[in-house]
């Protein structure tokens, strides 16, 4: 499945089944990208690392 | 039959994994982002756990603590548990909890104000690593060969606005062959070992460090089972280096990565199956042993 960045307007692949909350990076740009809607699939800039983020 | 919950607020390749392997075994589950979870104190008209059991995937310790802590209030089995959460999260009280435990770990001092790490580094012998209680990814951590540089870190250190950041851990270099050794304990059992490369002496996945099969030597599963246990058990990453006299525990990781680790084993391990294989049995212990799959 393939959307569009909303960054760049570059297209992204996205392997299925997709996800919510799922994790895409644009190949043009290099944003990273969140799946926020599957009805349609939409995509948002993903957030920032936080700093309580990790392991 | 109640599901099985994954709280992950962020989906990544391990989520999927772990999505799969819960739909290879037909198990009932809802994907919780945390980020759109709340629960009222008090509030029991629900009647009970929402769930049989909670995967913790979430990549945020706060929310991932308290996810674990009120889910847990509700009667729900959590993987991993509040308590685990917490100690993995505090390197002290890993420490703390190895040494109470027996576990060998690389020396380790502790200084409670920046002014102080100097002379503790000092008495620990450079070089000394310098580490930030919390955190992870390799964040903030920093190698002080002489007292001179570890002055200067100490001085960066001081000036964070945390309070907790002024707290000092401080730990000797261990002078590692190029590599560390990442194992994946869930429960009693040892998923597998990988070697961590790295021409950095950071040598953490999401630093880019390159994995490899380790074998499965006893006294490294001995040392694995035994740190896992130490923090309290469940799904856990467990980092070790190998020290003269045999492995060292650096730390112990409560929500595992393992993509570089998949990788490195292809289709000998599956990483996501055993993790799935744990919180099942988690909440059939919790459910009055009801299986999970015979009751959809």
């Amino acid at each position: 499945m393939t959307r569009t960045c909303p960054e760049c307007e570059g297209p992204v692949e996205l392997a299925e089944p997709v996800r919510l909350s799922e994790i895409a990076q644009c190949a043009d740009c290099s944003s990273e990208l969140e799946v926020v809607g599957l009805d349609p699939v939409s995509l948002a800039l993903a957030p920032e690392i936080e700093e309580d983020w990790g392991e | 039959m109640r599901p099985l919950a994954v709280l992950a607020s962020r989906v990544r390749y391990e989520e999927k994994r772990i999505f799969a392997a819960l739909e290879r075994r037909e198990v009932p589950y809802t994907h919780v982002d945390t980020r759109r979870f709340s629960v009222e104190l008090g509030d029991t008209a629900g009647g009970g756990p929402f769930f049989a059991a909670a995967l913790n995937r979430e990549i945020s310790h706060s929310r991932a603590l308290y996810a674990s802590l009120l889910l847990e209030a509700r009667g729900v089995a959590t993987v991993n548990r509040s308590d685990v959460i917490e100690m993995c999260g505090d390197k002290l009280r890993t420490s703390l909890a190895l040494e109470r435990a027996g576990v060998p770990s690389p020396r380790t001092a502790v200084a409670l104000s920046p002014d102080e790490g100097a002379d503790a580094a000092e008495r620990l012998g450079f070089p000394v690593v310098i580490k930030p209680l919390a955190g992870s990814w390799g964040r903030l951590v920093a190698a002080a060969h002489d007292r001179d540089t570890a002055e200067a870190l100490l001085e960066h250190r001081a000036a964070l606005p945390s309070p907790v950041q002024h707290i000092v851990y401080l730990q000797e270099f261990v002078d590692k062959p190029g590599r560390d050794i990442r194992m994946i304990v869930a429960g009693d059992d040892v998923v597998g070992a990988t070697y961590r490369y790295s021409d950095s002496w950071r040598t953490n996945a999401a630093r880019g460090g390159r994995s490899k099969p380790c074998p499965l030597v006893p006294e490294l599963v001995a040392a694995a089972l035994a740190a896992a246990r130490a923090v309290g058990g469940g799904v856990l990453g467990v980092d070790l280096v190998e020290g003269p006299d045999g492995p060292l525990v650096l730390e112990v990781n409560h929500a595992v990565e393992f993509q570089g680790f998949q990788a490195a084993h292809g289709d000998t391990v599956d990483v996501a199956d055993a993790i799935v294989a744990y919180a099942i049995s988690a909440a059939e212990q919790n459910d009055d042993h009801v299986p999970l799959r015979e009751a959809q």
